[in-house]
């Protein structure tokens, strides 16, 4: 009867393409054969980037974390630690993130609230105190204010006797995303970009373990993208900063193992399966064939995935734990090398204990009760998933193709197009959900009508970020003010001539200049930038 | 698309803002179109708009309604902040509705403020259509009595 009939009906995916209710060897040659699998560990990766994978390695655990101020945060890494998580991955509030003193009029009601309040050196020393930075790495989302935040990292590792040169970590840093989703930017498109450009330049030369970048297709799909979108974007953005850099003198090999990714992970299975395979190969060609790689490490596509905010609900909230561990069974049948869950509560609140704890435990019982990790890519080789593959791969070409193979990206996001194209793609996913022609339980299909919903909020204290005030103006007033002075004018004269800022905002940060101060001398250099007016629809 | 709705001579106008530093706008785009489909006179404020930049532009602007959509969690002090604003150039009249994640127990101290009303995160678009419509029509009513 009905089920016969769904059955014959076309299945198409978000990103359009199509999918037959058998397929077979026949299929796989239709769509391109088996050409580009290859083996795992060896170009084009399409397997995975290492040879065994899991079995050598298993992913890192890495839950975003963070909120109030540092000693808050801190107990939080604490907590996840002990209980078996082998990374950290810091929040950071609004104001930190838009390059805002915890004291500035913006940062009204918002210090502390999404994240940890930073703004200076001295929260970062108090954050990771008694963890050692050499076994847990850690990883921090911070895009607009990066250049601050990475020089305190930095400063804090060096104080701490870890050289740079052997500082493992990650900063998220990909501003152009930003543009597209997210909003942290605060500099015009071309001065951001050769921000990135100097994070990456000054870690080639000297933090060469520490990856700049995490290029993020995640939040370009959180913002309306579809998976294809997602892929497409993410790789030209991660071709526009190469080229940014490669332009300053710099190899293809000497920064493109610094690059990582950050992926999205919700809605179809099989179609998230085919974008990490399908991308992971894409990145190898290209920066073999057009950038001309030669280390491995240049043509690995290393990636973060696993949390899906946008497949979360605030409808039955409990339903989150099941599509949270989902994800995460998704990102490890992909090959991820690190994996964040969004927690079942995170739709409504910043995570409580408990809701972390279960993210944390669902990638435990895949790692170790579910065989997750006994043999590398387990779905290599299935007719469907190695035909969904080659298409995945020509549908994100395709995006490609209308952004001069990615390099046309930086233009686009400066007009707004790609912002555009998002927002058109954020309309009809919504119009469908609407209508009911895309399913998701809880809003469109088995709703029920809901008391008030069982999660725990996490509660915003006005007295801790009074406590982050009292410590900003304390730390200012303590602080020897020339050398800040000082440091500041050095910074200004680095912007004004285009020269690397990183070395002198280091300085700055180690004579405990503000992450407000940093940005305000960026802010009367560079100029904010101004959204294309009606890219909005 | 927009075709006029004869009941109105014109259409109701609404600016969509996003107040303090939250950069996510896909909830705010996505109402701000919906509204637009439904006839309205949509602007968008664009991010990061202090309480002053909001009032300014809906006087300039002139419009009927605001829609503030706060993701982040500070939608108490941020729509206290946005009233003050609006009373500020005499626009105490204007209603001014909230979206966004809101936890239901904030719904009352919000309203308490004076906001019109709000729609939490998973609203259908047709309530917002409506419940606009209603807030704006009764306003005109209000105010055309004698």
């Amino acid at each position: 009867m009905s089920k016969e009939k769904s059955d014959l009906s076309r299945v198409v995916w978000e990103s359009g393409l199509e999918v037959k209710p058998v397929y077979g060897p026949a299929d796989v040659e239709a769509s391109g054969g088996y050409a580009r699998v290859g083996a795992p560990g060896e170009h084009p990766y399409t397997r995975g980037i290492h040879p065994s994978m899991y079995r050598a390695r298993p992913w890192t655990m890495r839950q975003y974390s963070g909120f109030g101020t540092a000693e808050e945060t801190r107990e939080r890494f604490l907590f996840l630690i002990k209980n078996g998580q082998t990374g950290l991955n810091v929040a950071f509030d609004l104001p930190t993130q838009n390059g805002y003193d915890s004291d500035h009029p913006m940062a009204q009601g918002e210090v502390g609230r999404v994240g940890m309040a930073v703004d200076t050196l001295a929260d970062m020393e108090i954050a990771f105190e008694g963890i050692d930075l050499a076994k847990i790495s850690t990883s921090m989302t911070i895009n607009g204010s990066a250049v601050p935040i990475m020089a305190m990292y930095f400063a804090m590792a060096r104080k701490r006797g870890y050289p740079l040169k052997e500082l493992k970590g990650t900063a998220q840093n990909d501003i152009l995303k930003e543009f597209i989703g997210r909003g942290t930017w605060i500099f015009p498109v071309d001065d951001s970009v050769r921000l990135v450009g100097d994070t990456m330049e000054f870690c080639a030369k000297n933090a060469p373990k520490y990856s700049p970048v995490s290029v993020c297709g995640y939040h370009v799909r959180e913002s309306g993208a579809n998976a294809a979108q997602e892929m497409a974007y993410g790789l030209a953005i991660a071709c526009a900063y190469l080229e940014h850099v490669m332009a300053r003198g710099l190899t293809v090999d000497e920064v493109a193992p610094g690059l990582s990714f950050n992926f999205d992970i919700h809605g179809n299975i099989w179609e998230q399966v085919a974008k990490f395979r399908a991308g992971r190969r894409l990145f190898a060609s290209i920066m073999k064939d057009r950038y001309g790689a030669k280390d491995p490490r240049s043509m690995q596509l290393r990636m973060i995935a696993g949390g899906g905010g946008g497949g979360l609900t605030v409808q039955q909230p409990e339903n989150n734990i099941m599509r949270g561990a989902y994800y995460a069974l998704i990102s490890a049948l992909s090959g991820t090398q690190t994996m964040a869950l969004c927690c079942f509560d995170e739709a409504y609140t910043i995570p409580s204990e408990r809701a972390a704890k279960l993210s944390l435990r669902t990638m435990q019982i895949l790692m170790t009760e579910m065989g997750l990790c006994d043999t590398v890519d387990p779905l290599g080789g299935s007719w469907f998933v190695e035909s969904m593959t080659n298409e995945m791969e020509r549908e994100i070409q395709k995006i490609l193709a209308t952004l001069e193979g990615g390099s046309g990206i930086v233009a686009a996001v400066r007009e707004g197009r790609v912002q555009a194209e998002v927002n058109r793609s954020a309309w009809e996913r919504e119009r469908k959900l609407e209508s009911g022609e895309v399913k998701k339980v809880g809003v469109n299909c088995f709703v029920e009508e809901e008391e008030e919903h069982a999660v725990e909020l996490h509660p915003y204290r006005e007295g801790e970020a009074a406590k982050q005030v009292q410590r900003l103006r304390r730390t200012k007033e303590t602080r020897d003010a020339k050398a800040v002075e000082r440091t500041l004018a050095r910074l200004r004269a680095a912007a004004a001539a285009k020269e690397n800022v990183m070395p002198a905002t280091i300085e700055a940060v180690e004579a405990y200049a503000s992450v407000g101060e940093v940005c305000g001398v960026l802010r009367e250099v560079y100029g904010e930038f101004k959204e294309p007016v009606g890219s909005w629809r | 698309m927009t075709a006029p709705n004869t009941n109105r001579p014109s259409p109701i106008k609404v600016l969509i803002a996003k107040p303090g530093l939250d950069g996510h706008d896909v909830g705010a785009k996505l109402v701000g179109r919906a509204l637009a489909e439904a006839g309205m006179d949509v602007s968008y404020s664009g991010l990061k708009r202090s309480p002053e930049q909001i009032a300014e532009r809906a006087q300039i602007e002139g419009v009927d309604v605001v829609g503030l959509s706060i993701m982040s969690g500070a939608h108490l002090p941020l729509a206290k902040s946005a009233l003050e604003a609006l009373r500020a150039r005499g626009l105490a009249h204007l209603p001014v509705v909230v979206g966004g994640v809101i936890p239901e127990h904030d719904r009352e101290p919000l309203l308490a403020l004076g906001v019109a009303a709000v729609f939490p995160v998973g609203t259908p678009f047709e309530e917002l259509v409506s419940g606009i419509e209603k807030l704006v029509s009764s306003r005109k009513s209000t105010r055309a009595a004698p």
